[in-house]
């Protein structure tokens, strides 16, 4: 469609679905800047009701863990039984811990 | 005709013939997520044509709905504004049309969702229940449609040598026709003439010009008369793609 030289940002979009959720992200679009980004994210992820509140932030600014990393970031948690508090009798009526 | 029906009509019409021709740009847009705007602006004001001229259909009680009013009438019985059946570029090319220009086709967005939001904010109070509620419903997507296309002048007319000369030459086509958005007589006790929206229209559409840096061109004396019937070349060439389907099998549904 367009020149990949003259290619606009990249956006990464957050949508919170009604109050009380947190914003979750729901994908990615091009837009020249943040005012633009939050009309394309409008019409293009909650054209069907998905939403009430809209986040936009630039892709570049996101810091990502590397991918390369995963074994030493995460795998160690994966024997660590006693962090999750599995070993307390809960009462019946908490049905979401 | 009478006289709150083509009133009505002239409103629904308009509605109408401005989404057919904003869904010639779905698939075309410059980027996908213009695409998707572009498409959900024409599925809005389809929206309010649909309920405006089935809404018609009742007041003329002879018992045509709104796709008997949208396919089959002749093309002198439509009432929209000529400026709306322009095509979305000032010289088609010799394919025999099809020709996109983002900036006319812009221009022309902000200026009927400028005067539809001040048309429907008065039709708000109208006598006639069913269209004061169908102006209260359609009255927050215009305002996003006045948001979207005012943006996108501010952007291309303060923009580029390039597109600041786009969006000039734009102007020049359009703006004899806009004298036609003041042209419809009101109705007492249904909506008021259109003539009435004229001094605000014209000092937002100022302001906006300014804020684009575009200049607007000398006032121009030229009358179109679609809201009479008189329609231009083109209109009959829309209502061909338009009305084809309906024409060809008669009744058909989905």
């Amino acid at each position: 469609m367009s020149n990949m030289q003259n290619e606009w940002p990249l956006w990464e979009v957050f949508v919170r679905s009604k109050a009380g959720l947190d914003h979750k992200h729901c994908g990615s679009l091009h837009a020249a800047d943040s005012a633009m980004a939050v009309q394309m994210a409008r019409d293009v992820y909650t054209r069907r009701q998905e939403g009430t509140s809209i986040w936009v932030v630039r892709s570049e600014q996101i810091v990502a863990s590397d991918p390369a990393e995963k074994g030493s970031l995460f795998e160690p948690a994966d024997d660590k039984v006693y962090r999750h508090p599995t070993f307390y009798e809960l009462p019946e009526e908490l049905n979401h811990m | 005709m009478d006289s709150k029906l083509n009133y009505v009509l002239q409103l629904a019409d308009t509605c109408l013939i401005h989404s057919q021709r904003l869904s010639e740009w779905a698939g075309h847009a410059p980027v996908l997520e213009e695409d998707l705007a572009l498409s959900n602006i024409a599925l809005d004001l389809l929206g309010q044509a649909r309920a405006l001229l089935t809404h018609a259909g009742q007041i003329e009680g002879a018992g045509r709905d709104e796709d008997r009013l949208a396919f089959l009438r002749e093309e002198r019985d439509y009432r929209n504004i000529v400026l709306v059946e322009l095509p979305n570029a000032a010289a088609s090319p010799s394919d025999g049309g099809g020709g996109r220009d983002f900036a006319l086709t812009m221009l022309r967005n902000a200026a009927v969702s400028i005067w539809l939001e001040l048309l429907y904010e008065r039709l708000q109070a109208s006598g006639d229940a069913e269209l004061a509620g169908i102006a209260a419903k359609s009255l927050k997507e215009v305002r996003y449609h006045r948001q979207h296309s005012c943006d996108w002048v501010v952007r291309l007319g303060d923009g580029t040598g390039e597109s600041q000369a786009r969006m000039q030459a734009a102007l020049g086509v359009l703006w004899p026709y806009f004298n036609e958005l003041f042209a419809a007589g009101g109705v007492d006790g249904v909506g008021p003439a259109w003539s009435e929206l004229e001094p605000e229209w014209r000092a937002r559409w100022a302001a906006l010009m300014q804020e684009a840096t575009l200049t607007p061109p000398r006032d121009s004396a030229m009358q179109s008369r679609g809201i009479d019937g008189i329609h231009s070349e083109h209109m009959g060439h829309m209502l061909g793609t338009m009305q084809f389907l309906q024409r060809t099998y008669p009744g058909g549904v989905w």
